[in-house]
């Protein structure tokens, strides 16, 4: 009773709690490493220790008489039929890429690519194998560096002949978008404000919670794959391009899936090793990665440098901003890596009224582990840099960050407004944004805060930091994909099917792994058809289920999927009227829904949902020309991206003595349209913040010079904790979205696009009285102890790019005492 | 991360734990609470032959008062000294420390044994134990020795601790009523530490009378800034006097450089957490 008493008025809005995490959370539910099947055999991976190297020969004969071993297939095994791993975005017409076999064959071009894998009763033995398989490599010089790939001088694929992939323009003046980005620099230089940078996103690794497993069983007229991904549509789809095996054959499975970011938007060479090893013993075979090979070779994000140059007029009145990007590929291009840059093209101008614009980026494969998709993919990159630019052209002219930001953003009077990229932004208002921002902040207190720091010399000094935040998600329409190139196109799928006994079904080609869409979708249905909550089921991620969809990545499922989904919502209305028109003998003109009840208007007659779906299933007395179901589908493109945007605020501490930087306070009001779930959405703004802050301050995937990844583990790779973080104050404005009716914009990557160049601008802030004016990401207390350190001098200080062994393959510990070890030890005693 | 094929053993008395260990000979390892050597061995950097895993010997855990010591059981957990007055009272630096070890999965499972004879030089417990002068008492085939904390560490992963014996027992001398502070810098909260410093004073009218610091990760062992202790001694607990004391923490040490920063770096951290650390152990 209470329960029903309790009931929101709307789903829509309500904060409910999510209805998957009770199985999420315990765990009782079917994480792919889950699966056991009858006669389930194990792989091994034997991958490669050397960033580049020519394979001369392989001994597997150790390996396959090692106990319970089925099978070892090398390159040389499977070459006529692996395929290549497949790119679906070829941005440029001339784009090179080098053969992407799944096992390599005679050529290694990172640390950790596969070139050989055990079939194994059990996945000890398969291990155990794996260590027995003798490689014999032919070292080759690696490129490791980006500056340095750009040179050609030592080439990561010397059959290419070139390290450069492609070379991606968008220039304002040959769009017609805007004038000519030269020109306004020459002006600039001449009688205004140059503003010239050059920044590095670092090379990050998605690290999602569940690490990448797929279960293959060819024991049937169809291979059924599951497997941890966020793309079982793509996964279905290039399993059939690659492999040459008809697409109906081919049934793939995404069953809980735990996290992804982007890193599990792929199709890995262990799907495929996994449907070879399968077909190859007529088992069915499992592979679980290790946390360590996930870091290794699961695919890394962003990696470029950017040069930028912003002209502006003396008071601060942007005239113009061009971008040179030099983007790692890493070694080969993944299903979307070659896209991933270019996402940025059109968000560098951001909130910003730029007359002119100019971005230029440069593909470039370097001997590391491939990039590609990482939240955000792109437009972080863009955020980043222009939301540092906006700081330095505030300092350069002498005002308030927040100053020079109104000076040259969209006023929300003018929206839609079409921008210098080429951008339709349909709607938005900074100026409510940022005020609310600013008041929940004490925006004015915190700098009086900070110049007494300053004024007094304290050691801990205090900076401010703000991102004023836009981003283009819901992707897309795909005319736009085409445009740009890429392969497939950007619609989503929604079925809705009305049980007789009163439940509906609902299948969505979205495919969640962690974002809360059961209990959105479910949200969203009860309002629509008047059913309640519980009596929703969302069903996902099996293609045999949800035949047509494009799965889950760029913020895309509810504003893209939701609105399928909205769309069959009515259809089903509009197949039942007719059905409850019968019932009530009354004409279909005169049936009006609302509340879960057909009603004749004007009169109080009605039939509620349950009793029109009973009458259609059993049918007994249709009219002619009836169908007996209720069920609808549609398939909805968007007409346009979404375009959240919100702004931040960060407070950070310097302690100038030892460099350490945190948190005192963290601010965001994000506008991301109408509200679903007000629950979820924090959640998703919550983790989204700590992503981003992470870039900024704690994480990195380094290389030594060989081309071993040096934080190859948690050790190394500091992924940070709740304990790390501090309690956001979080809010909202509300601009619907015009483009879609539930009138949401996305909001799973805004968290992770806009933190990260607020918390580098108050790290900067609290430093540039003593002339420093950028820190290097992420930001460590040793680069920011050596900048402070060697402030004044223009040269800043190298780190260092080695791991600490805490788990020393060596540890003797029992071996003899040698009084001669102990120097170390004595000479340090004073 | 599956380790190779194991032998494993499980002794209840220190007694077979020893034999155990001989008859097992060059290839035994010995596992106290696993928490260093389980990840060696699912990254397979080591293969022993057998492990000897000593948690179901009670003779080697607990805290026990005797007289003018402390003795900690080698097998006793981090989590049972967090629990332990008798260190709170009269060791307190160690219980600083350890509350700054790893996370409290760790803390349950791993032992001050176990860390010890690790003697990874990131750890926090060596340095604490340095300063306080603790013994170490070694039972091997031949019986038991006890080994002065300043001669226990000999290198990187290696002590006094030889083959075939076994790290029994920690005795640290009372130091009650003494102030005490343990240090750690990291990146992130459940990081090993980058340096930190283990201190613990004794304070007399208002002027240090005894000081007693450690480094963690200032080279392949924990060391003693034995030159500070000294010139700390008759200085008032004072910012100025206790930061010219300090200035030299870092002379003569060796720390590593690594991705949370070099050595010239961990020298001027050692410094500036030094001197925050004795400040902090002297109540100031
Ligand atoms: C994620 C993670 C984070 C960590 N963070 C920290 C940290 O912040 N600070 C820190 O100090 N430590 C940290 N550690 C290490 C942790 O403290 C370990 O527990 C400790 O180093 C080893 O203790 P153990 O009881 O688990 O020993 P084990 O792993 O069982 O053994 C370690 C070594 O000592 C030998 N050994 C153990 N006991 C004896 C004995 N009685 N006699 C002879 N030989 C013996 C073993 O053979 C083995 O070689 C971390 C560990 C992990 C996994």
């Amino acid at each position: 009773m209470t329960a029903v008493e309790d009931r929101p008025k709307t789903e829509i809005g309500a904060a409910r709690k999510r209805k998957e995490d009770q199985r999420l959370i315990t765990g009782r539910t079917k994480w792919t490493d889950n699966i056991q099947l009858p006669g389930m055999r194990h792989l091994a991976m034997v991958r490669s220790p050397f960033a580049h190297a020519t394979i001369t020969g392989i001994d597997t004969s150790a390996a396959k008489s090692s106990p319970g071993v089925l099978a070892v297939l090398t390159g040389e095994d499977v070459k006529d039929i692996q395929g290549g791993m497949a790119n679906a975005w070829p941005i440029t017409e001339d784009q090179k890429a080098p053969v992407h076999p799944a096992i390599a064959v005679d050529h290694v071009a990172f640390a950790g690519e596969i070139v050989a894998v055990v079939v194994a009763r059990s996945a000890a033995a398969a291990r155990d194998a794996a260590e027995l398989v003798d490689v014999d490599y032919d070292e080759l010089p690696p490129v490791l560096d980006l500056k340095e790939a750009a040179k050609d001088a030592v080439l990561a694929h010397p059959s290419l002949g070139t390290n450069k992939s492609a070379f991606w323009q968008f220039d304002s003046a040959g769009a017609g978008t805007g004038g000519p980005v030269d020109e306004a620099i020459e002006k600039a230089r001449a009688d205004g404000i140059v503003i010239e940078r050059e920044y590095r996103q670092q090379r990050l690794i998605p690290a999602f919670m569940e690490p990448r497993s797929v279960v293959c069983d060819p024991t049937g007229e169809q291979l059924t794959i599951w497997t941890a991904t966020q793309v079982p549509h793509f996964v279905r789809i290039f399993t059939a391009l690659v492999l040459g095996i008809p697409e109906s054959k081919i049934r793939v499975i995404a069953p809980d899936v735990g996290g992804g970011f982007g890193g599990k938007l792929q199709h890995t060479p262990e799907e495929v090793i996994a449907v070879l090893a399968a077909r190859h013993t007529g088992k069915p075979v499992k592979y679980t990665e290790t946390r360590s090979e996930s870091l290794l070779s699961g695919h890394h994000g962003r990696d470029q440098w950017q040069k930028l140059t912003l002209a502006a007029t003396k008071d601060g009145t942007v005239t113009g901003l061009k971008v040179d990007l030099l983007a790692d590929m890493g070694a080969y291009l993944g299903l979307v890596t070659s896209g991933i840059p270019v996402l940025g093209a059109f968000m560098f101008n951001a909130i910003y009224k730029f007359p002119a614009y100019q971005f230029n980026c440069t593909n470039l494969f370097t001997n590391k582990t491939w990039t590609d998709a990482y939240r955000g993919a792109g437009r972080p990159e863009a955020t980043y840099a222009i939301e540092r630019l906006m700081d330095e052209l505030a300092a350069e002219v002498g005002v308030d960050p927040l100053e020079i930001r109104e000076k040259n953003w969209i006023k929300h009077e003018e929206f839609p407004f079409t921008t210098v990229a080429g951008m339709t932004y349909d709607s938005g208002n900074y100026e409510a944004a940022t005020a609310r921002a600013r008041e929940l902040f004490d925006y004015d207190g915190l700098r009086r805060e900070q110049q007494e720091r300053r004024d007094r010399k304290d050691p801990v000094q205090l900076g401010l930091g703000v991102s004023t935040f836009t981003e283009m998600c819901g992707l897309a329409p795909s005319r736009v994909l085409g445009a740009l190139r890429y392969a497939a196109g950007g619609w989503e799928h929604a079925t809705v099917r009305m049980l007789p006994t009163g439940k509906v079904e609902v299948v969505t080609g979205t495919s969640p792994h962690g974002q809360g869409h059961e209990t959105v979708w479910s949200q969203i249905i009860a309002d629509k058809l008047g059913v309640p909550f519980e009596d929703v089921e969302v069903l996902h991620g099996d293609t045999q289920i949800a035949n047509r969809g494009l799965d889950t990545y760029g913020s895309r499922s509810l504003v893209v999927g939701g609105q399928a989904l909205v769309m069959a919502a009515d259809r089903v209305i509009e197949k039942a009227k007719p059905h409850a028109a019968h019932l009530l003998e009354a004409s279909v003109d005169d049936i009006e829904f609302s509340g879960g009840q057909f009603k004749v208007k004007g009169t109080d007659k009605g039939k509620a949902m349950a009793e029109v779906v009973w009458a259609a299933f059993s049918s007994h007395d249709l009219p002619e020309g009836l169908e007996p179901t209720l069920d609808a589908d549609a398939t909805y493109d968007p007409v346009d991206f979404s375009f959240p945007h919100g702004t931040h605020l960060c407070a950070m501490e310097v302690d100038t003595e030892t460099g350490q930087v945190s948190m005192r306070k963290y601010v965001c009001v994000d506008d991301i349209g109408n509200i679903m779930n007000p629950l979820i959405v924090e959640g998703q703004v919550h983790g989204g913040l700590v992503q981003g802050i992470a870039q900024a301050l704690w994480e990195e995937a380094v290389y030594d010079d060989q081309g071993t990844l040096v934080s190859g583990s948690f050790v190394d790779y500091t992924l940070p904790t709740a304990a790390d973080t501090i309690s956001f104050v979080t809010d909202n404005t509300v601009s619907p979205s015009t483009t879609n009716d539930l009138g949401a914009k996305g909001v799973g990557e805004a968290g992770c696009i806009a933190s990260t160049p607020a918390v580098v601008n108050a790290v900067v802030d609290a430093l540039r009285p003593m002339g420093i004016n950028d820190i290097q990401m992420p930001c460590t207390p040793e680069r920011v102890w050596k900048a402070i350190r060697s402030a004044g001098s223009d040269q800043a200080d190298a780190t260092t790019g080695d791991a600490q062994p805490h788990f020393d393959a060596g540890a003797p510990n029992q071996a003899p005492p040698d009084p001669s070890s102990s120097a170390s030890a004595e000479g340090a005693d004073q | 991360m599956i380790p190779a094929r194991f032998d494993y053993v499980a002794p209840t008395s220190v007694a077979d734990a020893l034999s155990a260990l001989a008859e097992a000979g060059d290839d035994a390892k010995v596992m106290a609470g696993g928490q260093s050597l389980l990840p060696i061995l699912r990254m397979r950097l080591n293969a022993p032959e057998t492990v000897v895993d000593l948690g179901r010997i009670e003779e080697l855990r607990g805290v026990r008062d005797e007289g003018d010591h402390v003795v900690i059981g080698a097998m006793t957990t981090y989590a049972d000294v967090l629990a332990s007055d008798l260190v709170r009272q009269h060791a307190g630096v160690l219980t600083d420390a350890i509350e700054e070890v790893a996370d409290p999965q760790i803390r349950h499972r791993g032992t001050v044994g176990g860390a010890l004879v690790h003697a990874d030089p990131a750890g926090d417990v060596g340095a604490p134990v340095l300063a306080l002068d603790a013994e170490l008492v070694v039972t091997g085939p031949g019986g038991e020795r006890t080994v002065p904390a300043a001669e226990f560490f000999r290198d990187l992963f290696e002590t006094a601790v030889g083959e075939g014996e076994l790290l029994t027992a920690i005795r640290i001398p009372k130091h009650t009523g003494w102030g005490s502070r343990y240090e750690k810098f990291v990146r992130v909260a459940h990081q090993w530490s980058i340096v930190a410093v283990a201190a613990t004073v004794r304070v007399e009218g208002g002027a240090i009378a005894e000081a007693r610091i450690g480094l963690t990760n200032m080279g392949s062992t924990p060391l003693r800034a034995t030159a500070v202790e000294q010139a700390l001694v008759g200085k008032a607990a004072t910012e100025d006097a206790v930061r010219e004391a300090c200035a030299a923490a870092a002379e003569g040490t060796n720390p590593p450089s690594d991705l949370n920063g070099d050595a010239d770096y961990r020298k001027h951290l050692a410094t500036v957490l030094t001197r925050r650390a004795v400040l902090a152990a002297a109540g100031a």
